[in-house]
């Protein structure tokens, strides 16, 4: 394994020296909160580790995308013929992403890159995407990665993982990805491989055991029957405060629903691609005014079956769910899908 | 791999009032690239969503069938906005389609002679007319053996593809049970009665060779269930289709799913053994 020794005061000249080849893209304090947002040049990705509101989700799935074209215009030869809209898949990297946004990218790939169909806006901008992370040297009260999968310092998804050792970043190179981003950046000067490792060892040790792994319980789920989870009188009572706001498919890093529209100006017709959210009711509601999701419980049991259940079965790759907290960090009414996760993971059947 | 959101530029070729009350019509279509016909190639029981540029999509069940060559037909009832924009153009005008998307009927299981019982409602048997013209085609006729039909409507006038079925009443290879809810038109010299009833009277009895492929109202389906039961048919020789609010067709949206089955790419079509399996999220 190859690592990489940053000094800090090395780091900002790396990036400026990057943005030659690359778009860059990093969480920035925006008033109170953090964002992840494309930067301009002077601006510098925030490397305190804070829990971005939303997730990074947007750099490859924007939260509107405009996807098809037409003309209306019928003096023009291909009136009504929709083409793909021109978008800049130049190379991009994304610096400081947790590693659980990472790994959430690789669960949307899941849905966005099957061997039936292949979306090509979502994998365009995966191809020119490379993935540094930060590793999490002080997870917060809300991290339960570990009950899912991933953890403050995991690799899935990422092409470098940087590790913040006080006066320097331990860079381990992940990918040829990462290789390349940073000699694009000028970051060449190889640490000892069995010295960094140890070290990286000693503050990952530390970081995990801030995170109590047992907290959240996920192993049973897989064996749990989906009909009678489905069934479970419990979503009557964790639903029963949910206000339906979607601030949690908003938030999460994995929710990957979205909605299609059109829209004319004058006479150019284009089609979005926007965010949905499975709270609305709109989400499932038929022409007819038929709606197999019109109750707030049924769609309170929708998000968490999705992530918890039909998400484990579909694909045998774990929950689609990467422990990041921001749902349970943003929910107004405290919705915690820690707390629903282990009432799934031990639910029984009632007794006929 | 195509782009999947890129439909294919077709033109209005033909429209046809398909009901009295003129909430249906049948539009034809032709593909203004003759090479995007062979990328079409589709089976009985798939949908396309019909792209209207500047207005949207909607996933609406092929009503044509596969032996019918040159274009491609669909029957689309007026209820929203797209569907609303779309019974208001006119022959000529260019739009999309975008398909075939879903799975079919099972025809690789069907076509070794299994006897086909074709239960229909209201305007629910587009697929099936696809189905129904698909098996009656002199190259397949013979891999089917009994084909029964049983497709009813509120009215006479409201019955779908009337000039087809009543070609077919004549016709020895298929046995046909048109019925309707009620009509007073003294002449009419079918059946009255509703679907579920006219299947207990007239379907066949079961048999290891014998399927039914159900399509209607919700309300036909939940009352034509127990009688097929009654009359002994297994849950996986009970095959329907669904339908759910879809967007993107190609099962990346998220919004059709029932459990972790969704309609537009697991479905439309699923044996009622395999929808005991699902959460009744349709």
């Amino acid at each position: 394994m190859k690592v990489i020794k940053i000094d800090k005061q090395n780091w900002t000249g790396g990036i400026d020296k990057s943005r030659e080849n690359y778009q860059i893209f990093g969480p920035v304090k925006d008033k109170e909160h953090f964002v992840f947002k494309k930067l301009n040049l002077k601006e510098y990705p925030d490397m305190e580790n804070a829990l971005s509101v939303l997730s990074p989700k947007s750099i490859l799935f924007p939260q509107s995308e405009k996807i098809l074209a037409a003309s209306l215009d019928e003096s023009q030869d291909d009136h009504h013929i929709m083409k793909r809209v021109a978008t800049d898949y130049s190379p991009r990297a994304v610096i400081g992403i947790m590693p659980c946004d990472a790994k959430a990218v690789q669960l949307v790939k899941l849905n966005f890159d099957t061997d039936d169909y292949r979306d090509p806006y979502w994998c365009d901008a995966y191809e020119a995407t490379t993935f540094v992370g930060l590793a999490v040297n002080k997870p917060s009260i809300y991290d339960f990665t570990l009950s899912m999968g991933s953890g403050p310092f995991a690799e899935e998804g990422l092409d470098v993982l940087l590790v913040d050792c006080k006066d320097h970043f331990l860079a381990k190179v992940l990918s040829e990805k990462g290789d390349a981003f940073l000699k694009a950046s000028g970051f060449t000067s190889e640490a000892d491989a069995d010295k960094s490792a140890k070290l990286i060892n000693e503050i990952k040790n530390q970081a995990e055991k801030a995170i109590d792994a047992e907290k959240v319980k996920t192993e049973k789920l897989k064996e749990k029957s989906l009909l009678e989870l489905h069934g479970a009188s419990f979503w009557e009572d964790l639903s029963f405060s949910c206000i339906n706001c979607g601030t949690c498919t908003f938030v999460c890093p994995t929710c990957w629903c979205f909605d299609i529209q059109d829209e004319t100006k004058g006479k150019k017709a284009v089609r979005f691609r926007n965010w949905d959210s499975c709270m609305s009711p709109l989400f499932t509601l038929h022409a007819s005014s038929h709606n197999p999701r019109a109750e707030k419980v049924q769609r309170v049991r929708q998000r968490f079956m999705h992530k918890l259940k039909y998400f484990v079965d579909k694909y045998d790759q774990g929950t689609m769910c990467v422990g990041c907290g921001r749902c349970v960090v943003h929910c107004p009414v405290n919705i915690d899908i820690r707390e629903i996760c282990n009432t799934m993971n031990s639910y029984e059947a009632e007794q006929a | 791999m195509k782009n999947p959101y890129m439909p294919y530029p077709v033109r209005i070729d033909d429209i046809q009032i398909a009901t009295e009350d003129r909430s249906l019509k049948t539009f034809k279509f032709v593909f203004l690239n003759k090479e995007d016909e062979e990328k079409f190639s589709y089976h009985a029981g798939q949908f396309a969503e019909l792209s209207i540029p500047g207005k949207g999509e909607i996933p609406i069940g092929i009503a044509s069938s596969p032996t019918e060559k040159g274009f491609v037909k669909f029957t689309v009832f007026k209820t929203g906005v797209v569907t609303s924009y779309l019974h208001d153009m006119k022959a000529g005008d260019i739009m999309g389609i975008r398909g075939p998307l879903g799975n079919w009927y099972p025809w690789e299981m069907l076509e070794k002679g299994k006897n086909i019982v074709i239960i229909g409602g209201g305007f629910a048997f587009t697929t099936l007319r696809s189905s129904i013209i698909y098996m009656l085609d002199p190259a397949n006729r013979s891999k089917f053996g009994n084909i029964d039909v049983i497709y009813g409507s509120r009215s006479p006038g409201m019955l779908l593809y009337q000039n087809e079925l009543f070609e077919w009443e004549k016709r020895d290879d298929i046995n046909m049970n048109i019925t309707v809810d009620g009509t007073d038109d003294p002449d009419w010299k079918y059946n009255v009665g509703f679907v579920p009833t006219i299947v207990e009277e007239k379907a066949p009895k079961a048999d290891p060779d014998t399927y039914a492929i159900i399509c209607g109202p919700p309300i036909m389906i939940k009352f034509t269930q127990p009688v097929l039961e009654k009359l002994g048919y297994r849950d996986d020789q009970i095959i329907m289709s669904l339908e759910n609010r879809m967007k993107c067709g190609i099962g990346m949206c998220g919004r059709c799913n029932i459990g972790k089955e969704l309609v537009c790419r697991d479905g439309p079509v699923f044996t009622l053994e395999q929808l005991n399996m699902t959460p009744k999220e349709y």
